[in-house]
């Protein structure tokens, strides 16, 4: 019949100009993100960059759910400006383990990429609860809940394997005692913390947030920002040798 | 309607009753195992869903309603317009909806005590819903409504499936409802723009996937010789967004009954797809598919043929071809490689040139009818809509040279460049088909032209409170960040920096609240177009065929 | 500096190139040929035609 062959030319007709649509839309794809995996200066060859202990990662979880990046930025450009506002600029080596990363488009706020150890668990307790309280013309908004909440961290082990999955290098023994060392890091009294301290050499242990009864929100999302940007020591970082 | 007593089960009836029954138990077993109570709320708003679309299939059976509605009737082709106007009146209510969260947001900027303090009432969770919503939730369901009713028409045949269309916009809208309560309850990927999580992206996968059987099914069907070039730009848009929706989207969940997932690529990598994803949002989802309506609207209020034909189809492969390329822009002096930003500098200043090819097209189309844009405010909110998008497709490749960009990332310039191609081109060009949709649809005539023309002067003299607000706010902050004194420190704190921001965001809520004023102007004209009494049999372009729904 | 990426920015600035250049040409020459006229001509109406 005719009719019914002219149809299918049509048909064609549609899924030719769905192929010409798939391959135009395919090359820049393919030709700007394949070549970051395989290019082996993608990822500067550093020290000291490690995966996030199971109380950062969950800090790093409530930066995401509360939409942090909306207003902070973590990415410092190599600008004069910028290196002197907030230290040496952003390597891709920092954000290597950050799943989603983190580097915002937007600073309403300064940017985070280096605010660890710039002020005290304290201010940063009184900062997040009430803004105005520590910085009176800014216009963040306050998270008092996250001083109440207490951190959620049944899953932990879950968070651990499934990031293994992707290649990120935990321990077994790391993966075993993810709840507990989620709890360990923010109560250094514990007996939990000396196991803690074994699993993860040199990491921060205490208590964020001040309050010794319980790990809260709190605990997690300063022991994240406390840790935001101080893995790579710059005295020792070889730049010439990671030049792209 | 004659009543068929006895009949089986359509193999589409069937199919979803299955598949929406599936869905529920799926749900339930979900709802009934996981300790996450956004999860289990969200599995419960699915479950629902579904069983009130299984319902309305087997009451549409059991009434014994037609087999199928007619293709034809007395050989004029039997339009299904009953999702086209569902679709329509969603944008509406989105419209609004995402315009009141962004005054909201914008007023929490300039008096942050309006955050409340609360979780779910804060900025950061606050500004992703206001960018779904008027992305995905307004310009998705007029994207939806007009395709299918674009297609409609350029194919002149009816599109297949009785259930199908109403799957692709209600299921469409449950997953707007499930993104959306999710970001305020605290569920989020943390990717912007691709913010809803794994099990709400399975979601919008699935009705994707029927979107785009629909809109091919109707295609495939047609009358005419030619696809007509809107269409090509609509498939452009669904073929893209499922290509890019996925691959942005590639995670996988902590476990079956967590909300949480983690994403595949991390850090460099994630950046540069995500870019890669935003970009091309605004590529395909707020440039290829408002084309569409641009290509078909446009021509057929001006009662005129586009003005070249030839002109929009290099502007097609052009335009899906380069824009593609342009997402690394986002990341200038980043830790990405800089060859991939060059590269997507290189072509963002390409893409300049598809981009006016279209602008010209669409303003050319006036030619000889220029006099329309002084009688007939809706052809003008549209063509002021074009010469918006010339406007930010200028604008974007300038903000995309590496040193331009080096003073207008991370400011309110990057705001100021969105919201004039978001209220400017998307918002005019869906407020213009929305204006020319409901009409047509309810064979009513627009309740008043003077309305409309009071919604173009509000809301423009809103769109350039806003645009210049962020633009000198984004300059002065861009400025004063690099600032240095005479001893050579720098000059300003940041904190400096945000006091001087004050007055300008207060100007940028104004003009944000002078926009939704101008929509909440259309909804009622709108509204009392379906009310009135008074239908168009003068005027031509309404074929006067009611679906059988 | 590794030689892949050398390699690679070669291909790109001349491959790459030219095969846009002649992607371009093909859709310009489409959309130019005098025989495919009627046929957009056909077409750009299809919106304006009416069903009765």
């Amino acid at each position: 019949m005719s009719a019914w062959k002219k149809h299918e030319i049509f048909e064609k007709n549609s899924l030719i100009l769905i192929i010409g649509i798939v391959i135009a839309i395919s090359i820049g794809g393919l030709v700007e993100i394949v070549p970051l995996y395989y290019l082996k200066s993608t990822i500067e060859k550093t020290e000291g960059v490690r995966p996030y202990t199971p109380l950062e990662l969950a800090g790093r979880n409530i930066y995401v759910r509360e939409g942090c990046y909306t207003c902070h930025s973590q990415m410092i450009r190599p600008l004069r400006d910028e290196l002197e506002r907030y230290g040496n600029y952003s390597l891709a080596a920092e954000s290597m383990y950050d799943r989603p990363f983190q580097w915002g488009s937007k600073r309403t706020g300064p940017d985070l990429a280096r605010v660890g150890g710039k002020y005290s668990d304290q201010w940063h307790k009184d900062h997040l609860v009430n803004p105005r309280s520590v910085s009176p013309t800014s216009v963040m908004p306050g998270y008092p809940f996250l001083v109440k909440n207490e951190l959620t961290t049944r899953d932990m082990k879950d968070h651990l394997e499934l990031n293994v999955l992707y290649g990120v290098p935990y321990t077994e023994e790391q993966i075993a005692n993810a709840k507990a060392d989620a709890v360990a890091q923010a109560m250094p009294d514990s007996d939990a913390a000396e196991g803690f301290e074994e699993r993860y050499p040199g990491v921060a242990l205490r208590d964020f947030d001040g309050n010794p009864d319980k790990v809260t929100e709190m605990d997690a999302l300063i022991a994240y920002l406390q840790m935001l940007g101080t893995l790579v020591d710059f005295k020792l970082y070889d730049e010439k040798a990671n030049l792209r | 309607m004659v009543k068929q007593k006895a009949r089986y089960l359509t193999l589409e009836e069937g199919g979803f009753a299955t598949l929406l029954l599936a869905t529920v138990v799926l749900c339930l077993i979900i709802a009934g195992r996981t300790f996450d109570q956004v999860l289990a709320f969200h599995a419960g708003v699915v479950a629902v869903a579904s069983a009130v679309g299984a319902f309305y299939i087997f009451r549409r059976y059991f009434d014994g309603e037609k087999l199928r509605a007619p293709l034809e009737i007395d050989g004029k082709p039997n339009y299904n317009f009953g999702p086209v106007k569902v679709g329509a009146w969603l944008s509406v209510f989105w419209g609004i909806a995402g315009f009141l969260v962004g005054l909201i947001i914008a007023l929490q900027l300039a008096y942050p005590v309006l955050n409340l303090d609360l979780p779910w009432t804060s900025f950061g969770r606050m500004r992703p819903l206001h960018t779904s919503a008027v992305i995905f939730a307004f310009g998705g369901n007029v994207l939806i409504a007009s395709s299918f009713y674009v297609v409609q028409r350029t194919c002149r045949a009816r599109m297949p499936g009785e259930i199908l269309p109403w799957l692709v916009v209600l299921g469409y809208n449950v997953f707007i409802v499930i993104a959306g309560t999710g970001y305020l309850l605290g569920v989020t990927q943390g990717k912007e723009y691709a913010e809803p999580e794994w099990y709400a992206d399975w979601l919008l996968t699935i009705v994707w996937v029927f979107y785009l059987f629909a809109f091919l099914g109707t295609i495939w069907r047609r009358r005419e010789p030619h696809i007509y070039v809107a269409n090509w730009f609509y498939l452009a848009f669904i073929v893209t967004i499922a290509v890019l929706h996925i691959f942005n989207n590639a995670s996988l969940p902590v476990s079956l009954f967590s909300t949480k997932s983690y994403i595949v690529w991390a850090g460099v990598q994630d950046a540069m797809v995500q870019w890669w994803y935003g970009h091309n949002a605004v590529g395909f989802f707020l440039t290829a598919g408002f084309l569409a309506i641009m290509y078909y609207f446009i021509p057929k209020r001006a009662e005129r043929p586009v003005y070249s034909y030839r002109l929009s189809i290099v502007h097609f492969w052009a335009l899906i071809f380069i824009y593609i390329w342009a997402g690394p822009h986002h990341l200038h002096y980043t830790a990405l490689p800089q060859w991939a930003s060059t590269l997507g500098m290189t072509f963002s200043i390409i893409l300049w040139m598809p981009s006016w090819g279209g602008m010209i097209n669409g303003l050319m189309t006036l030619s000889g009818a220029w006099d329309k844009m002084r009688t007939d405010p809706v052809l003008r909110m549209m063509v002021v809509s074009v010469a918006f998008y010339g406007m930010s497709t200028f604008e974007g490749p300038v903000m995309s040279i590496r040193e331009v960009n080096g003073l207008s990332h991370y400011t309110d310039w990057t705001i100021g460049h969105v919201h004039a191609g978001a209220l400017g081109w998307v918002g005019y060009i869906s407020f213009g088909a929305l204006y020319c949709l409901i009409p047509w649809l309810y064979n009513k005539k627009l309740y008043s032209l003077r309305l409309v023309n009071a919604h173009f002067w509000v809301s423009t003299l809103g769109i350039v409170l806003y645009i210049c607000a962020m633009w000198v706010s984004g300059i002065m902050q861009g400025l004063m960040w690099r600032a240095y004194d005479s001893l050579g420190f720098l000059e300003y704190s940041f904190i400096e920096t945000v006091d001087a921001m004050h007055p300008f965001y207060v100007i940028r809520a104004l003009g944000g609240g002078m926009f939704l004023l101008g929509a909440l102007f259309m909804a009622y004209n709108l509204i009392m177009t379906v009310r009135s009494k008074e239908s168009e049999e003068t005027v031509a372009d309404t074929s006067g065929l009611v679906a059988a729904e | 500096m590794d030689e892949t990426y050398v390699s690679l920015a070669n291909f790109a600035q001349t491959g790459g190139l030219l095969y846009f250049m002649a992607v371009f040409a093909a859709i310009v020459v489409y959309a130019v040929w005098p025989g495919n006229k009627k046929r957009f001509d056909e077409a750009s109406s299809i919106p304006l035609r009416e069903d009765d």
